[in-house]
């Protein structure tokens, strides 16, 4: 879903530079409390599979494509602040070396792609683990319904810039109908992705899963009798 | 209580690395090249007419190819690795400069 140049005036495009610029400073700041010595090498895992599968265009019907935008599940993997980072980097080398989105659209990708997505994404994870039984088990199912709703949020933002800056003149109600109708079904591959790989790291990493650190903390200690010396982990 | 043994930290972060190499560097070249979801609304909705050519269209790297290299397959997995590279770095320098802001703040 990255916007290229030319959809959104200069004005808008203006504006959304400087909600990015400001979004990922509060990001830095608090991304802070989130990186520890397990969490910070991740950030730079999480970054780079989220560009390797932002690659992975997989077909939503009718010569249609559509790809993850890893919102959620950076949220999820890292923690909030520290997913928009993540995220935006990813952002921005796509648009400066890969030419995958436009250059004055750049602000405009980041407020999309990484503010809304992953603000959409955590507030929705965060929701349903409140809902939801405190355990690990559950991580992976919020965060893939977390996924997928964070997709049609996303394009119904861009509707909302296109409603205040869009250059070409088109209906706004067709173009929320059509943006919303592709944006579920390619919700639907967000969600399946993001499920499956939180499930996978969760299953034999959850302490590195900062989702799952609420459930991991209530956890009751089970007493181990150690055998051997343990090697350092 | 028996849990699977869970493997070590930096085994995990090295098996996580080289899944990511794989998805950009070979399991790219299976992705669908049909528009996405933004482009087909774009085409059918008349945004389409407004947009501009990126400035970096003709950049070594433009569209997830490298230019001088002819053969698709080749040309898309070394762009995706490159990639991968790249991002993995910078983020990974940008959280070691927010971390050691961190430790400067708590210290002062």
């Amino acid at each position: 879903m990255h916007v290229p140049d030319g959809f959104l005036d200069a004005t808008t495009s203006l504006a959304t530079a400087g909600v990015a610029a400001a979004g990922v400073g509060v990001a830095l700041r608090g991304a802070r409390r989130e990186l520890d010595e397990r969490t910070a090498p991740m950030a730079g895992l999480v970054a780079a599979f989220v560009f390797a599968v932002q690659m992975l265009n997989f077909p939503v019907g009718a010569g249609t494509s559509g790809h993850l935008l890893g919102g959620a599940l950076a949220a999820v993997l890292v923690g909030p602040w520290t997913g928009v980072l993540c995220v935006s980097v990813v952002l921005i080398v796509q648009a400066l070396l890969f030419a995958d989105g436009g250059i004055t659209a750049l602000g405009t990708n980041v407020t999309l792609l990484s503010l809304v997505a992953v603000g959409a994404g955590w507030l929705m994870f965060r929701a349903l683990q409140r809902m939801l039984p405190n355990t690990t088990t559950w991580v992976a199912p919020a965060a893939a319904v977390a996924a997928f709703v964070s997709v049609p949020v996303t394009a119904a933002a861009f509707t909302g810039l296109y409603a205040v800056g869009g250059t070409a003149p088109i209906p706004l109600d067709g173009l929320l109908t059509a943006m919303l109708g592709w944006h579920s079904l390619i919700g639907i591959g967000e969600a399946v992705i993001t499920g499956l790989t939180v499930a996978s790291i969760t299953a034999v990493r959850p302490d590195l899963v900062f989702g799952a650190h609420r459930a991991l903390r209530s956890r009751p200690l089970d007493v181990r009798t150690a055998t051997a010396p343990q090697e350092a982990r | 209580m028996s849990r699977p043994t869970r493997p070590n930290r930096r085994r995990f972060y090295v098996a996580f690395a080289v899944v990511a190499l794989l998805l950009a560097g070979v399991v790219s070249s299976f992705a669908s090249s049909s528009p996405d979801g933004l482009e087909r609304v774009a085409d059918d909705q008349g945004m389409a007419q407004a947009e501009k050519e990126h400035d970096l269209a003709d950049s070594p790297l433009a569209d997830y190819g490298i230019g001088a290299i002819d053969n698709g397959l080749v040309s898309g997995g070394v762009a995706g690795v490159v990639g991968v590279l790249v991002v993995l770095t910078l983020t990974a320098g940008l959280t070691l400069a927010v971390r050691r802001k961190n430790a400067a703040g708590r210290g002062s």
